[in-house]
């Protein structure tokens, strides 16, 4: 069914929004003005991401302007300003510059919202190290391989967090020298073979110059899954500051005394790049919340911060309307101007909900950990296409594409038709390298335009429409998890022979991580396997990677090369056409 | 239902959507998803499962009351979980 558009019309708007005419804005920007919107290190010494979040301002008029609010989940209240985080910042990177850390040393943070996450992040900016994020939610396995891939010098992660998931591991990790422990409830920590990370701030200096760094010098390394192989590392250079501060302009209509709430996991790229980054260079307040999705409390802290933008996702959305509306209107959300989605598309019924239960629809945006920032969004004064992607921000250049032979891609002119959506390289937060893998890198470029993976198609007015994947990646709750990883787990058990995973839709969290196992002989598919491997996969995975269902079959259908045809498992569950099966093997 | 039979109830529960976790060590005043690997999906499925076993009603709005053992049995007795 078709939805009707929303229309924005000016009388609604409280500000002025930065981006009002759409053709207009795309004919004047170039990435150079976006570029001289920041300050660039002292002395022409380069361009560093935490100069542009943190010093300029703390050197500046907003010095002692709160830059973080930090919630705990038992109440408490944690206020930062600029100059504040300057300080402590300058500590963090002494503290790596005393242990020998320096430029181009990974620096991994395994921890969920807490403030020295920030800081951590921002620190080994500032000592041009390399800043990695882990979800705290992984198991061991999937925290093993991204330390091992992305060969992590330095890992920050809490006390409880490192007991239960790293400490096994450190005989597999030899690269890893240093661990430091922030305590749980920053209470004092005393585990062998680690440091104690609040005894090593508070015994480093509170001054710190950061060096020349040039704008293509490595910043951050986020992982993603793929469909095979296992997970890669996107890299980004200090130049995706740039990016970073004027989407955060254009796509989230950030203004000086916005107060700002991403709800996203710092374990990911939103985390970081809109989650820390974007609202500091621009001045406006960050709400950093460390509980889980709670209805209630969410509503609470909208209404008690007066949050005036909210990025989230659509699992929390879809959450809080079976929570229902009424719930919503208990609560004053009147701060509330801007809302917006990103992670796995928004379905119409939720963009338009947003009207009812907070007077404004979500605004969807679509970007992927390689692109480091927001490409194509719905605008807080342009109308909204529930269901739609939005249209390319300004200076990004999208396509719809098919691949023509071994390496070719010819665009898609026509209206309305489905193609894979590409890109054209040239935006400052595009990855430069997945970690160690070139050819894996070079596999995403066609014809110099980089292919995304995900399908689509843009109707005749320019707004793009998701489709699906072009790949067997499986989106669960806005993160993406690769099959092969689950799949290799899953082969470790001795009962398996075969495993093969797919993502299976479902209402809230779009698809389910599910798993289809053939035994080896003398093994019989009871439920008490069923469960054993669960729980195997559950105790090494965790649960967000881990599979929610697992069901037995005889044989899985593969190729006559013996690669297992995921995508006949799902048309399978699904009861869908099975396709084109001329490569099946016979007899599956 | 007594206390004990719902508390067992939803032990068995918990342990069907995370049979890794150690439900002898469930400390009764603690949030699980503080001390078991739980994702909100699990969650999600867990008050499906305890609706499922316990034939009761579960609004939305009360769900955060269920995030401690503690909570389950005090608001699974109170709403008269299991029936008579």
């Amino acid at each position: 069914m078709a939805w009707a558009t929303i229309s924005k019309s000016a009388r609604e708007w409280t500000v002025i929004p930065n981006l009002r005419d759409y053709a207009e804005a795309r004919a004047a920007f170039s990435w150079d003005h976006a570029r001289r919107e920041l300050d660039g290190l002292p002395g022409g010494q380069g361009l560093n991401i935490a100069h542009e979040a943190v010093d300029r301002h703390a050197a500046g008029a907003r010095a002692d302007h709160r830059a973080l609010r930090w919630l705990g989940k038992n109440g408490e209240v944690r206020d930062f300003t600029y100059a504040g985080l300057r300080s402590l910042t300058n500590r963090f990177a002494n503290v790596l510059q005393a242990l020998g850390v320096g430029r181009g040393d990974r620096v991994y943070v395994l921890a969920g919202r807490i403030p020295e996450l920030c800081v951590a992040a921002l620190g080994t900016l500032k000592n041009r190290s390399v800043f990695c994020p882990l979800f705290s939610a992984f198991g061991p396995e999937p925290i093993r391989a991204r330390m091992a891939i992305g060969g992590a010098r330095v890992l920050v992660t809490t006390e409880s967090l490192y007991r239960r998931k790293v400490a096994g591991l450190r005989s597999s990790l030899p690269d890893l020298e240093h661990v430091l422990l922030v305590g749980d409830d920053r209470r004092p920590t005393g585990v062998p073979g680690t440091q104690d990370y609040h005894a090593l701030m508070a015994g480093a200096g509170d001054d710190f110059a950061i060096g020349p760094t040039d704008p293509e010098d490595v910043a951050l390394l986020h992982f993603t899954s793929g469909t095979t192989g296992m997970p890669k590392g996107a890299v980004h250079v200090h130049a995706a500051v740039v990016a970073h501060h004027i989407t955060g302009k254009l796509a989230l209509d950030f203004h000086g005394d916005d107060v700002f709430w991403c709800t996203a996991d710092p374990g990911w790229v939103t985390g970081t790049s809109y989650g820390i980054i974007a609202p500091l260079t621009n001045g406006v307040i960050s709400i950093m919340d460390e509980s889980e999705f709670d209805a209630a409390r969410w509503y609470g802290i909208l209404q008690d911060q007066k949050v005036t933008i909210w990025y989230t996702a659509p699992t929390a959305i879809r959450m809080l309307m079976k929570a229902g509306t009424e719930l919503a209107r208990k609560y004053d959300v009147s701060a509330l101007r801007f809302l917006a989605s990103v992670g796995e598309p928004l379905n119409p019924e939720a963009v338009v909900w947003g009207q009812d239960a907070f007077g404004h629809p979500f605004h969807d945006n679509w970007w992927q950990t390689e692109t480091g920032g927001i490409m194509i969004a719905n605008y807080a004064a342009l109308e909204v296409r529930p269901g739609s992607m939005g249209r390319p921000l300004p200076g990004i250049d999208a396509a719809i594409v098919r691949k023509v032979g071994d390496d070719g891609v010819e665009v898609i002119a026509e209206p309305d038709v489905q193609g894979e959506l590409a890109l054209r390289p040239g935006w400052p937060s595009m990855f430069r390298a997945y970690w160690g893998e070139p050819e894996r890198y070079r596999k995403c470029f066609r014809g110099g335009l980089y292919l995304t993976g995900d399908l689509a198609r843009r109707d005749r007015d320019g707004y793009f429409w998701f489709v699906g994947r072009a790949d067997d990646v499986i989106k669960t709750s806005g993160h993406l998890v690769g099959p092969f990883e689950v799949e290799s787990v899953l082969m470790e058990h001795e009962a398996v022979a075969e495993a093969g995973v797919i993502g299976k839709p479902d209402p809230v969290a779009l698809e389910v991580v599910k798993a289809f196992v053939s035994l080896k002989d003398g093994y019989a598919p009871t439920p008490e396997l069923r469960r054993e491997l669960l729980a195997f996969a559950r105790t090494r995975l965790g649960a967000v990677v881990a599979p929610k269902e697992i069901d037995f079959r005889p044989t899985l259908p593969k190729t006559r090369s013996g690669k297992i045809m995921r995508r006949l498992l799902r048309a399978r569950e699904l009861g869908l056409p099975e396709g084109d099966i001329s490569t099946l093997e016979e007899g599956a | 239902m007594t206390r004990d039979e719902i508390r067992a109830t939803v032990l068995r529960v918990l342990g069907d959507i995370a049979p890794e976790a150690d439900l002898a060590s469930v400390k009764p005043d603690v949030g699980f998803r503080e001390q078991l690997d739980l994702d909100s999906m699990d969650l999600l499925n867990f008050v499906i499962g305890l609706h499922g076993a316990l034939n009761v009603e579960i609004p939305e709005t009360d769900y955060p009351k269920l995030a401690t053992l503690d909570g389950c049995v005090e608001y699974l007795a109170a709403t008269g979980g299991g029936g008579r």
